[in-house]
């Protein structure tokens, strides 16, 4: 059985604007396991990129929780993290607990500032030996095929996929429990994705990296090293299920949909054809009534414009949020 | 660009593949007659489109045969007018106008609806107002009232989510099964290629390094870069090799 990481707890992150509010994560429900790569996809708006922050403790207003707590394990107990001030989260989770891989991680470094003073910065928030800790980021550089020396050099000077594993490799000296990776690829070719892949999964298997949670739209690569998914539409969870399980037998008929929109050069592809999904997704300021996902649905059935689907689990290890799965079917 | 060569047939659709830099986008201004080749011949229905369309009503032409659909459906519209403006554009431009403006609006409005667009879901928004798939859309509708021979689609899904990436796929492929309009995909998404594709030419450094049916290019690649590339490009039935 696994052991539970991080459990959050009908989360709602809302941006509170002026005269409205940007629903973005709207009472979202779902566990992390320790050791386990977990992949969130969904489309441009999906609130995905909300939950990464909701995450990591990154809600600087107007983002808000509004609702829903999130808890993390730390040092054997269960704290509700969600709770912590903005001190607290950069004293106790950041770096230590939990990392993040952002975007374009290989452009997430200034410039101007050698490498080894990100280390030396790491180790005065965390009140650690700075030479130690450089040792260690020294012996991180070997491990991720990086020769040490680049330490002492600026981010330009290296090229692309060196600077990825740079990223990396600082961003987990501390042996973190939960890596957060948030469409880490999407501006990189493709030898450079498999690069990061590669060095993301042996960071794993070293045990430097315990789990990683793993937010893209691109299904294809998340694909390759991912457990679990989730995939998110319009706010919600409308499917958590293990990887060979939602790719043989996808139960949403949005994941469906999604997952029969991916094009890859395989000649299953050929065969399956491209998915034709009507309308686009709805913006979270008004989402539609009942199942946010009915209007564009080829299943849609008279409840799901007044009622919204619970996530419920439809079979061993995979859950579902709708309607054709539960007793209201018609 | 180096030495280039390639032939597009009627009613067929072609995807030029490249990381960027590999000198697609050139090829494809080039073809739409937007730079001056250094070298070599564009020749469209026979003619050569720099040394034998030279006054202003043979390029007309051409422009009314040949077409673009471009990345970012954003940028295609002019943001003070509405969307339908670029329609009425079309219209214009027919060498068969419609007699009156009544029967201007029902050809513009039978364009939407050959696109899957409700004309009344449209019809008086700007550009801001509708989805960036229901833009690439109003792209289509243009080239199903002008019926080009040719389209050059410059990532014409990249920008759009990836739910309604297959209705406008569909859409593409529609116009060449009515309208026997040929179409130039420019991408550097092979698996996009892989899908529409009649014939492949992937491009490196402004060369055609492998050219061929998909099957062939995707499942027996020869050029060092083309196998790179198939080998690197994470599917979806199979784990990639060395994670």
């Amino acid at each position: 059985m696994e052991q539970v990481l991080m459990r959050i707890e009908n989360a709602k992150a809302y941006y509170k604007l002026e005269k409205f509010s940007v629903r973005a994560v709207d009472g979202v429900s779902f566990e992390i396991f320790e050791d386990e790569v977990i992949g969130v996809v969904g489309e441009s708006g999906c609130g995905k990129t909300t939950l990464s922050n909701l995450i990591s403790m990154n809600i600087l207003k107007p983002l808000t929780l509004v609702e829903g707590k999130v808890f993390m394990k730390i040092n054997g107990n269960f704290e509700e993290i969600s709770s912590m001030s903005r001190e607290e989260v950069k004293k106790k989770l950041w770096g230590k607990e939990i990392t993040i891989v952002p975007q374009s991680a290989m452009n997430a470094l200034m410039p101007t500032i050698r490498m080894a003073k990100y280390v030396e910065h790491l180790a005065q928030s965390h009140e650690l030996n700075e030479r130690e800790l450089l040792q260690k980021a020294e012996k991180r550089f070997e491990e991720v095929g990086l020769n040490p020396l680049w330490l002492k050099r600026y981010p330009f000077e290296l090229s692309g996929g060196m600077r990825q594993r740079a990223v990396i490799a600082i961003a987990t000296i501390l042996n973190p429990k939960l890596l957060i990776a948030d469409e880490p690829t999407s501006a990189l070719d493709v030898v450079n994705q498999k690069v990061f892949l590669k060095v993301l999964m042996q960071l794993k298997r070293m045990g430097v990296v315990r789990s990683i949670i793993f937010i893209t739209h691109d299904i294809a690569t998340v694909r390759q090293i991912a457990d679990r998914m989730i995939v998110m539409y319009a706010g919600k969870i409308v499917e958590i299920s293990t990887m060979e399980k939602i790719l043989q037998r996808p139960f949403h008929p949005y994941t469906q949909g999604l997952f029969n929109s991916v094009l890859t050069p395989e000649p299953e592809i050929r065969k399956r054809g491209i998915a034709v999904i009507p309308g686009a997704p709805p913006n979270l300021i008004n989402p539609p009534n009942g199942c946010r996902f009915h209007p564009r649905c080829p299943h849609v059935m008279e409840v799901c414009k007044e009622r919204e689907p619970e996530l419920r689990e439809v079979e061993e290890g995979s859950k579902v949020a709708c309607f054709l799965y539960s007793e209201e079917r018609t | 660009m180096k030495n280039v060569s390639f032939e597009v047939k009627e009613g067929e659709i072609v995807s030029l593949v490249g990381e960027s830099g590999s000198g697609k986008t050139t090829t494809a201004k080039m073809i739409l007659r937007l730079i001056h080749p250094t070298g070599g011949r564009i020749i469209f229905e026979g003619k050569d489109i720099w040394k034998e369309l030279k006054d202003h009503e043979s390029i007309k032409e051409f422009r009314r045969k040949v077409h673009a659909i471009f990345q970012d459906p954003f940028a295609s519209y002019n943001p003070f007018y509405p969307v339908e403006r670029t329609l009425w554009q079309a219209v214009n431009l027919l060498e068969k106008k419609p007699s009156n403006k009544k029967e201007a609006l029902e050809l513009i409005k039978e364009s939407l609806v050959r696109v899957g667009i409700d004309p009344k879901d449209i019809l008086g928004k700007y550009p801001h107002q509708i989805s960036g798939g229901q833009k690439q859309r109003i792209m289509i509708a243009r080239c199903w009232i002008l019926r080009p021979l040719l389209i050059v689609a410059d990532e014409p899904t990249s920008m759009i989510d990836a739910s309604s990436r297959g209705g406008i796929i569909q859409l593409l492929e529609e116009l060449r099964e009515e309208q026997g309009t040929s179409i130039i995909f420019i991408t550097h998404d092979l698996g996009l290629a892989y899908y529409v594709s009649d014939n492949i030419f992937v491009m490196k450094d402004g060369e055609i390094v492998e050219r061929g049916h998909p099957d062939k290019v995707v499942l027996e690649p020869t050029h060092e870069y083309s196998k790179v590339l198939v080998e690197s490009i994470p599917k979806l039935y199979r784990k990639l090799e060395g994670l």
